[in-house]
């Protein structure tokens, strides 16, 4: 009952944010890969026994990785820098080819629905001195259902301004995206991901060196997203809003999992259990002496 | 005045070289923007040098020496691709490699034909000697640069800015810029007949270097890239006509005053803002 209720806010979350209803495909699909629909019944993102290595180093950057997000939930990845985490999205969003196990998004393989799944890399990874205004980045999350040779059209347009509007950089929009700050840099990048439309969001730490005002529009704008059945998938190293943020917290190290709790019980662990969650301890005790 | 403009136009040599070098630098300058955007000046200045073996064993053997060149340059590409794909060269190891070592094995096919004067126009051009074939050849290379640019705008812009987001939404990042490194085989090739192998890399790169300083939005910087090397291209000619000098050097000397004006203007200018 619960899959079907979010199945079908999916397909009106997707319905508002595409702006072509009747024919979101397009015409000359990138990668040649067409729009597949997600399984029925099936998590947003069903990660099994993945291991994988990046070509030059030695040992495995995710060794037996098996997590489940469900549709319409908040899941944040936590863990030392080298725990694996950016890896780990990296996987699910088809940027690095695992060694073993499978990963499953909407039901279906990486790659298979990709207009269905954004991707926010750390902001280092982007050319931030391109000479590019920040409507013309937002409209690149246009770009997926656009597909090659076509322009964006009115409606695609129409999409940009609202997702600037609802993120508060409207007085930036002219703007060239090298004249931002750190802050203002990720809500161009979140403004992008809601113009897509996707319903699994993969996020790399969007919440590093931002400021209060943009950390609470991130947090409200993910609860929307998540209540309108988007899976959201965050790696962060901020422990300060686990509880009211997400509904599951991932603890990381070494490249795999060492627990899968909800924030509650992370905070209420039992002594036999410190060595587990040593680590999310740690950073809650530096951030209540902050 | 107006008898200084049109006397050269008299002749059916500078009226062809003046078409060819417009067009030649309207196709450099415009892809020009993205090579300096995504840092492959050098790559670019790679290519010109390496196109040399393949236009003398295009020349040797009575062979096309558009396709000669071609080969050769899509060879570098291909090679340089190749070898930084390994993960301990860099990429610009490879090119420093490519580029010297292809340039030789170029310097000495030359050598073995005893006549260096024969192969100066490769090395430095000669607009003014430019074919009826070969002007069709550069109006088709301007075409399909052109055509390639406009509708892959979005994709190189993507490509350039977020290669992490194209991967994603199935945009291969390399493939695209792929294409762009064909394009701008194609283009150093017809700019060689203009300003020969050793300047081809000055009309990729300075004028669009100009545009960046002048204005920070890519599509102006494309329009004000062209308009600068056109004037560039009219005026090298019109120097060449009338002081005697190499048409392909005073070319890219105008380019290069462009340059160097532009940016000590705006140096002075940026040190009474501050």
């Amino acid at each position: 009952m619960e899959t079907s209720l979010n199945s079908r806010r999916n397909e009106e979350a997707h319905s508002d944010y595409c702006g072509h209803n009747e024919n979101c495909e397009p015409r000359f699909p990138y990668g040649g890969r067409g729009h597949r629909d997600p399984v029925a019944g099936t998590p947003a993102i069903a990660v099994c026994g993945l291991s994988a290595r990046y070509p030059s180093a030695i040992r495995n950057a995710l060794t037996s990785v098996s997590i489940t997000v469900n549709r319409g939930e908040r899941m944040a990845l936590l863990g030392a820098n080298g725990a694996g985490k950016s890896t780990l999205l990296k996987a699910i969003a088809g940027l690095v080819v695992p060694l073993e196990g499978d990963i499953r998004l909407l039901g279906n393989p990486v790659g298979a629905c990709h207009h269905r799944t954004v991707y926010l890399p750390q902001k280092s990874s982007i050319d931030w001195k391109f000479p590019m205004t920040v409507t013309e980045l937002v409209m690149t999350g246009r770009y997926v259902h656009l597909g090659w040779f076509v322009r964006p059209r009115k409606d695609d347009y129409t999409l940009v301004s609202a997702a600037i509007e609802r993120l508060g950089i409207t007085r930036f929009s002219d703007a060239r995206i090298g004249e931002l700050s750190g802050g203002q840099q990720q809500r161009v990048l979140l403004a992008r991901a809601l113009v897509q439309g996707a319903e699994i969001l993969l996020l790399d730490e969007p919440l590093n060196a931002v400021d209060e005002e943009t950390r609470s529009i991130v947090d409200d704008v993910l609860a929307a997203e998540a209540n309108r059945g988007c899976a959201v998938l965050l790696a962060t190293h901020d422990t300060g809003s686990l509880t009211e943020s997400f509904d599951r917290v991932i603890g990381m190290s070494d490249g795999r999992v060492i627990y899968n709790e909800v924030p509650s019980a992370i905070r209420g662990a039992t002594e036999a259990e410190e060595s587990e969650f040593s680590h999310v301890r740690k950073l809650l005790a530096f951030r209540g002496q902050g | 005045m107006i008898d200084l403009i049109l006397e050269p136009m008299n002749y059916l040599f500078m009226r062809k070289a003046l078409i060819a070098s417009l067009l030649i630098s309207m196709t450099c300058s415009s892809l020009g923007v993205h090579v300096v955007h995504r840092r492959m000046a050098f790559l670019g200045d790679a290519i010109a040098h390496t196109t040399l073996p393949g236009l003398v064993i295009a020349w040797l053997n009575r062979w096309s020496l558009f396709f000669g060149a071609l080969v050769a340059a899509v060879l570098t590409a291909v090679g340089i691709g190749w070898i930084s794909r390994r993960e301990r060269i860099r990429e610009d190891t490879a090119i420093g490699v490519l580029f010297s070592g292809m340039f030789a094995l170029g310097v000495v096919l030359i050598s073995r034909t005893k006549s260096y004067r024969d192969f100066s126009h490769m090395l430095f051009g000669n607009v003014l000697g430019v074919s009826n074939e070969s002007l069709v050849g550069i109006l088709i290379v301007t075409l399909i640069v052109f055509v390639g640019l406009g509708l892959l705008s979005k994709e190189l812009m993507l490509t350039a800015v977020d290669p992490l987001h194209a991967e994603v939404i199935g945009l291969s990042a390399e493939k695209t810029r792929s294409i762009l490194l064909v394009l701008m085989a194609l283009t150093i090739v017809t700019a060689i007949q203009a300003v020969g192998v050793v300047l081809t890399s000055a009309m990729l790169v300075t004028p669009a270097a100009t545009a960046v300083i002048l204005t920070s939005r890519l599509r102006r910087q494309m329009l004000l890239s062209v308009v600068l090397s056109s004037f560039a291209s009219v005026s090298g000619l019109y120097s060449s006509y009338y002081f005697g000098i190499s048409a392909g050097g005073a070319i890219v000397l105008v380019c290069t005053g462009c340059f160097c004006c532009t940016f000590l203007i705006q140096s002075v200018l940026r040190r009474r803002v501050h």
